[in-house]
């Protein structure tokens, strides 16, 4: 399922953080009295352990798909004719040296590619060579964000000519580890990007129906009713399936992300029409229209700053189903296409039943969306929590 | 009375059908060309030349030389008559198409609907009344992997266990003795016994937001003062929750139904593909691949529509259920 992966039911509510507001200094010096807003909603987050775990995950997630190109030991791209379906191999830390001492250097055990002569299956057999490896060795040369030239990657072997698979490789003998690494950054980006659309969407067209009430409400709101009761994928589907084959890359990925977005927005648009709604009746909103504010400076000044923490945590809980909707394109061969690798253009390979039995580490990618998806989950629900912290 | 509000919430429908044909319409022509560029290319493809006069003709044929209301209208009132147009990709009227695959398309939804609202229910209560239990943990836990896990990739890990440690392939709906023949018991037992693993990758998603919702709704009603009053007059404990704050609790479990159906029918597409199905859902994909128009919105409207049986299934069952909905 790609879609509702929340719902509007009411949190569990444990009622101990009540005192939060108003109550006397706490007993590690923390004064919940003149503390900000933002201070308040730091410390009630950080006690929602899921979410603190889910924070450091999404943080991970991010860096490793900034640096992909360090800490992927190959290019993705790269491939090895006699490497198709290698299985994932074990690091091995500590080494024997001539003398019989023990020392650490990281190595793999060097394999091979035997027919067995009565069976006639092919498998990898151990040679009992060892592939030894290095940290911060020169491997592929990159571009760093297309920007910064570099060869360093954090684990090459030391034999360049050599190879070895930690998550194992896919029917070209492409390392699964590279290609899941380089996936996260455009699946990952693409649930930002889209995110930012949805926003845009989202917030205009919420904070007018919102702001302005009557019939431009209605016809707002009929519109999210609607948009909410289409099923998504077929809609996608066609949508995708009208851009054109012809277009580069980018200019296609651009476009997915445009279509991805317009799911999100609905989410958004009701939340900020609500908060609109009832924050429109508010002392320090009717002050500022009897100011003589003009109407852009009350919404953009006074009204849109107390609804940000909310406006957050839905968008955290939106950039999921954001990954999983690109995920679930690319995978029906309507999303993203190969020379791009997300991890929906990953599973693609996966698709048929021969390959994942000759390959169950094809799966890697999707192991890493589902960890993604988990960890912006646990993140969301502990910052829808902590959004209003008064309560 | 609950026939009338039957029929209100039916004639409701229109308006709504009538902005969805207006969304599939704009969809069909979205793509450049038109069905005859598509087609002349298909023909050119075979190396079957077609001369310009029979062009023209059939540009006429199917009004594609009119405005697009006009082709609007076309399409629309043929709908009305079960008209879907033609699908050049199988040289036959799209409905034929659609038909033989539509019935096994709603045995596969309504199958999962009553497994994942069937399940969802006992699961659901339990795991609010043995709040913070390991079984409520073990629930919540699989409710959250579910939620995280897209529909194909579950129904690719079922796939790849059955060929792992039994052998067999379990895609498809029909075992090979069974394909073609016509309908007998012996049939549908055979069926069922494929279309469980399809119900059951499409239900774990929905399930788990299903578990959630109840489980949230029954612990707020828990917690109500008449709940602890009934049993400070020494109701039975089963008795008490099942009798009040249950019935209370259902209703946005029901209420859901209307929001959920469209997930249920967009996640039957990537599972049929994946299991190999013969349902609207690859059809759909694969008529938009080869552009086939007229056949991919043809079955976009029914989809559409199929969100409306959804809503009516959950504004009855609601009718029902709650004394209090008004039935004017």
């Amino acid at each position: 399922m790609t879609e509702h992966l929340h719902d509007d039911t009411p949190a569990d509510t444990d009622g101990d953080e009540s005192m939060l507001a108003d109550g006397p200094p706490l007993a590690d010096g923390r004064n919940t009295a003149v503390a900000s807003q933002w201070q308040l909603m730091w410390w009630k987050f950080r006690r929602h352990r899921l979410a603190m775990a889910g924070l450091t995950v999404v943080v991970i997630l991010y860096l490793i798909a900034a640096f992909a190109e360090f800490l992927a030991p190959f290019d993705p791209n790269s491939y090895d004719r006699k490497g198709g379906f290698h299985p994932p191999q074990a690091v091995h830390l500590i080494d024997r040296t001539e003398e019989g001492g023990l020392t650490i250097r990281p190595w793999v055990w060097e394999t091979e590619l035997t027919r067995d002569p009565r069976t006639l299956v092919s498998t990898y057999q151990a040679t009992g060579e060892k592939t030894y490896l290095r940290w911060f060795g020169e491997g592929d040369s990159y571009e760093l964000w297309g920007l910064i030239p570099g060869n360093r990657h954090l684990l090459t072997p030391v034999d360049p000519d050599k190879r070895f698979y930690l998550l194992g490789a896919d029917r070209l003998g492409r390392d699964m580890l590279s290609r899941t690494i380089h996936g996260a950054r455009l699946s990952l980006l693409i649930g930002l990007i889209g995110v930012a659309f949805s926003l845009v969407l989202g917030i205009t067209l919420g904070g007018l129906a919102g702001y302005l009430g009557g019939w431009v409400d209605t016809v707002i709101s009929r519109s999210v009713e609607l948009v909410l009761s289409l099923p998504t994928i077929p809609i996608w589907l066609a949508l995708a399936a009208a851009l054109p084959a012809t277009w580069s890359t980018e200019t296609r990925y651009f476009f997915i992300t445009l279509i991805v977005s317009l799911v999100g927005w609905t989410e958004l648009a009701r939340v900020v029409r609500g908060r609109f709604m009832s924050l429109k009746n508010d002392d320090f909103v009717v002050a500022a229209v009897l100011d003589n504010a003009p109407q852009r400076r009350v919404i953009f000044r006074h009204m849109l700053p107390s609804l940000t923490s909310h406006i957050i945590a839905s968008v955290t809980l939106a950039v999921p189903l954001m990954i999983l909707a690109e995920t679930s394109l690319s995978f029906l061969g309507l999303g993203l296409m190969p020379p791009a690798i997300s991890w929906g253009v990953l599973l693609k390979e996966a698709q048929d039943v021969r390959s994942i039995v000759l390959g169950p580490w094809l799966f890697a990618p999707g192991v890493a969306v589902v960890i993604t998806v988990l960890a912006f989950n646990f993140l969301g629900d502990g910052l829808r929590d902590a959004a209003d912290p008064y309560n | 009375m609950l026939l009338r509000y039957f029929i209100r919430r039916l004639l409701w429908m229109i308006p709504f059908l009538f902005v969805v044909s207006i969304v599939v319409f704009a969809l069909i022509q979205a793509p450049p060309g038109d069905f005859l560029t598509t087609y002349v290319a298909k023909m050119a493809e075979s190396n079957e030349g077609i001369d310009q006069a029979t062009l023209e003709r059939m540009r006429e044929q199917y009004g594609l030389d009119r405005s697009l209301p006009v082709q609007y209208w076309k399409w629309i009132s043929g709908l009305a008559v079960g008209d879907f147009g033609q699908s050049f990709e199988w040289n036959q009227s799209a409905w034929s198409v659609i038909k033989s695959r539509l019935p096994l398309t709603l045995v596969l939804m309504l199958s999962t609907f009553i497994f994942a609202w069937g399940v969802a229910l006992p699961i659901g209560i339990y795991s609010a009344v043995r709040k913070y239990t390991v079984g409520d943990y073990v629930v919540t836990f699989f409710g959250f992997l579910g939620l995280a896990t897209p529909n194909f990739l579950l129904a690719l890990v079922v796939l790849y266990l059955g060929v792992r440690f039994f052998g067999v392939h379990m895609g498809g709906l029909f075992s090979d003795e069974y394909e073609g023949e016509p309908w007998s018991l012996a049939k549908v037992i055979d069926l069922y016994k494929h279309l469980w693993i399809g119900i059951l990758v499409l239900g774990t998603a929905i399930l788990a937001s299903l578990i959630r919702i109840m489980r949230a709704n029954l612990l707020d009603e828990l917690s109500k003062p008449y709940v602890t009053t009934a049993r400070a007059k020494g109701m039975a404990e089963w008795k008490l929750i099942l009798k009040y704050p249950v019935r209370i609790a259902l209703n946005p479990f029901i209420s859901i139904i209307g929001i959920y159906f469209p997930a249920l029918i967009s996640g039957a597409v990537v599972t049929a593909v994946v299991l190999g199905y013969p349902t609207l859902g690859p059809l759909m994909l694969q008529s938009l691949l080869a552009q086939d128009m007229h056949l991919a919105g043809g079955i976009l409207m029914i989809m559409c529509s199929l969100t409306v049986v959804g809503m009516l299934i959950s504004d009855i069952l609601l009718a029902l259920l709650d004394p209090r909905v008004r039935y004017d």
